[in-house]
């Protein structure tokens, strides 16, 4: 299992060859959480290089820093979390995974159609990164967006009657599965091409910096951009790795790596795979953690976005991660190894957390099973709701295109088209 | 050439004035003072007795005014390229969530100097030179714009926008709609395109016929300071991304404008010069080598009517087709390409609307579809001249 985090922080300027190769090789059970003792912020300035010929394979080639190694020898009194924490992100992660399932099922059930992308097998980087934040804080994702909609806080209702395209839905069903967007809770969207949605995000980060500095406002939201390994080969991102840290923005750079892009292979298609070494190089840190365990994420995320709200500029954290279903739902999912898939199923993130809270006994099977009970009918009646709720009509069709319908025009009569009558039924001339 | 422009930018500026009270739509904006500092009623006479020649002095750069006569007329005088810097600087000012994002746009001042003194004014968080990485600077507007700001994109040359085109098409124009109206982006992308002075093919774009199937944005072109500085205000202040197309070749025209506050209507077209015997549609650059060859054309009978369509999506329909309904001749005069430009829409747009009104086929003189050339008569020769809007004319009017 890989461990720990490792973090460098490079002077934009130092020449540093990644050849040396100080890792240590591990094979580590799947199921130990050696974040359980407190990653000191230290870590963020422990430098280690790893060689860029490390590949990482079935065989998990762990990089540990000494830091960590020696906790581990100490006693594990202290946990990383609290019982009412560790139930929060049990439920959260319990949620993404129950209400994916359930979009599995209503799409071949025929009530959803499309592209839908599901997380499963990923929701640790979701729930570790996103229970951290306020509401005012801002979330920016790609396609694979339900799950980081409901961890922000998006009721499963809404989510599940935008994925059936009802109005009810969180874009009144006109957005679907890739575009979920929510203004309540600064859900920025759900973007279709990749890359696309990492300038949106270094643009919500550029306002909390705007607040602070030219409306003197006492403002520290932070935006999380969410996107994955594909992503990181993409010239929006190097763009946005740039600017942010140039301007010190309030943002982190989350990278899902979940080793494939589709059917294209993250090593096929990287010269260096390695992707949390691409933030130093634009002088930021660029942090590795195990996507797999909630705590270690949230702990990485806990100092990242700390950073952030400080003003201390932005982050880069590649959480390495796998999704256990097929790029969509339309993917046959023909490519990847079955022993690749086995082996990250023994490290499904839900029954991990699920082991350390018992273990530790923050909480007993009885409060755990009760909270899944919770969570499938919150599902069910999500269900229930999408397939009342009505479909949008007519009229609904133009409506929105403009934020001021002044700009359909005037038409041949002299009126503006927006006080045509046949426009609100969805019948005028544009 | 430059001065010719001058004039003719005076020229046609001062008819203009005569207009803008004769709208019939709901929008109030127009109905602000109107100076009118050089009105001249172009009357319907075709037999020679024309005054618009006399008008043509007045803008020459060499006929100094006396501080005194200067005093007495109302506004003041400025170039095209400081009429928007005043639009800008009283948006800013206005509304301190305005601010503008490009490539040397701070320190430098602009490419053509619209946001000269503004960083120093409001600082470079406000007037923030970016790298050079439009794709993701017209990104974060967007992002900025989703979060509360109203931020303005300037393109440094409007062709460098084709790399933002992801961020225009995909985020600015479709996110209000795909969010179900709960994200608003009230962006103004905007700088100067259109065929310079043997600039190069690729700096010579006419970028409007790419963007004009965008669902979900406005786009308007300005062809004097008059309407330069009050569509920039409009713009900034439209809840809707605009696009605003600037003209390379118009930047240094001169005029003067109110000193009041005024604000233009995004979606109305403007009448130049009233007439009767056919209806020119024309938009920035070319509203000058229409207005120069309505003067031959005057002087040999014809009495053009031209409107400077302006608002290039959505189209004016109603100004254009009470112009129809008078002259039932069209001509169209872009600067655009031929295959899918704007006069391909807009005639499509007439003809759909107004067939019954046309006497004639529609005739659209647009660019060749050429990449235009660097020497120097290739490229005259790529643009629409004013003997062949001359000859159009005499052809549509037999």
């Amino acid at each position: 299992m890989a461990c720990s985090a490792t973090a460098k922080i490079l002077q934009p300027l130092s020449i540093r060859s990644a050849e040396k190769s100080q890792s240590c090789s591990k094979m580590l059970s799947p199921s130990s959480f050696l974040g359980s003792t407190p990653l000191p912020k230290k870590l963020f300035s422990v430098n280690k290089t790893i060689s860029p010929l490390a590949r990482r394979s079935a065989t998990i080639v762990a990089v540990s820093s000494d830091v960590v190694k020696e906790k581990k020898l100490k006693s594990t009194q202290n946990l990383l979390i609290t019982k009412e924490e560790g139930l929060v992100l049990y439920e959260d992660m319990y949620l993404g995974r129950a209400f994916e399932d359930m979009c599995a099922q209503m799409y071949y059930r025929g009530k959803m159609f499309g592209f839908v992308h599901l997380y499963n097998g990923q929701e640790a980087v979701s729930t570790g990164f996103i229970k951290l934040l306020k509401k005012e804080d801002c979330v920016v994702s790609t396609y694979r967006d339900h799950v980081h909609a409901l961890s922000k806080g998006v009721p499963a209702r809404q989510v599940m009657s935008e994925l059936f395209g009802k109005t009810t839905g969180c874009c009144r069903g006109q957005g679907g599965s890739m575009h979920m967007f929510s203004k309540e809770h600064n859900v920025l969207g759900g973007f279709a091409f990749i890359g696309e949605g990492i300038p949106v995000a270094t643009g919500a980060a550029f306002t909390s910096k705007y607040k602070r500095e030219v409306f003197k406002e006492d403002c520290d939201e932070v935006t999380l951009a969410f996107f994955g390994d594909g992503t990181c080969n993409n010239g929006q991102f190097f763009e946005c790795l740039n600017m942010a840290t140039l301007w010190k923005l309030p943002i982190v750079f989350v990278v899902e790596n979940n080793l494939w892009a589709i059917g294209m292979s993250h090593l096929r298609s990287t010269s260096d795979p390695q992707i949390w070494k691409k933030g130093p190089a634009f002088g930021m840190p660029g942090v590795h953690v195990d996507g797999m365990d909630v705590l270690k994420v949230r702990e990485v995320a806990k100092e990242a976005v700390s950073r952030a709200r400080r003003g201390e500029g932005p982050t880069l954290v590649e959480c390495e991660t796998y999704r256990f279903r097929g790029h969509s739902l339309a993917d046959p999912d023909e490519l990847r190894d079955p022993a690749e898939k086995a082996h990250y199923a023994t490290r499904d993130p839900i029954t991990a957390l699920k082991k350390y809270v018992i273990e530790n006994k923050l909480a007993s099977e009885a409060e755990l099973k009760a909270i899944e009970k919770k969570i499938d009918e919150e599902v069910e009646e999500a269900v229930e709701f999408a397939d009342k709720s009505p479909v949008p009509e007519r009229s609904q069709l133009l409506e929105n295109v403009f934020a001021d319908p002044k700009g359909f025009g005037i038409g041949p009569d002299g009126k503006y088209r927006c006080e045509d009558p046949k426009f609100t039924q969805g019948t005028a001339q544009v | 050439m430059a001065a010719m422009l001058q004039s003719i930018g005076v020229a046609s500026a001062s008819v203009t004035f005569s207009n803008h009270t004769n709208k019939l739509t709901s929008s109030s904006v127009h109905s602000l003072p109107v100076i009118r500092s050089e009105a001249r009623t172009i009357s319907g006479a075709i037999n020679g007795s024309r005054k618009t020649g006399k008008v043509i002095t007045k803008a020459v750069a060499a006929q100094a005014e006396s501080p005194a006569s200067a005093a007495s007329k109302p506004g003041h005088e400025l170039l095209l390229f400081e009429a928007l810097r005043e639009g800008l600087e009283e948006e800013m000012d206005r509304d301190p969530r305005v601010c503008v994002f490009g490539e040397d746009v701070g320190h430098y001042g602009g490419s053509y100097k619209v946001t000269k003194g503004l960083a120093e004014k409001y600082g470079d968080l406000r007037v923030l030179d970016t790298p050079i990485a439009e794709n993701s600077f017209t990104g974060m507007a967007v992002g900025a714009a989703m979060t509360g700001l109203r931020p303005i994109v300037e393109g440094m040359n409007m062709g460098f926008l084709l790399l933002a085109f992801n961020q225009i098409s995909d985020n600015c124009g479709m996110l209000h709609y795909t969010s179900g109206g709960q994200f608003t982006i009230p962006t103004v992308i905007r700088g100067p395109g259109g065929v310079g002075r043997q600039l190069g093919a690729e700096h010579s774009q006419r970028l409007e016929s790419y963007f004009q199937s965008i669902p979900g944005i406005q786009m308007v072109a300005c062809s004097t300071p008059y309407n330069a500085k009050g569509l920039m205000k409009a713009a900034i202040r439209s809840e809707n991304p605009v696009v605003l197309f600037e003209h390379v070749l118009l930047y240094n025209l001169k005029e003067r404008i109110p000193d009041e506050e005024y604000v233009l209507s995004l979606e109305e077209a403007e009448m130049v010069r009233p007439g009767e015997h056919v209806t020119i549609l024309t938009y920035s650059r070319m509203r000058y080598h229409v207005m120069q060859a309505a003067k031959t054309l005057v002087n040999k009978g014809y009495d053009p009517e031209v409107i400077d369509i302006r608002s290039l999506k959505p189209f004016d329909l109603y100004t254009i087709g009470n112009s129809i309904k008078k002259t039932h001749r069209v001509l169209i005069v872009e600067e655009c390409m031929r295959t899918g430009g704007i006069g391909a829409s807009l005639t499509a747009a007439i003809n759909e609307n107004f067939h019954d009104y046309l006497d004639a086929q529609i005739v659209c003189l647009s660019s060749q579809d050429v990449p235009t050339p660097y020497a120097g008569t290739l490229e005259e020769w790529t643009v629409v001249q004013p003997p062949q809007i001359v000859a159009a004319v005499e052809q549509l009017c037999k």
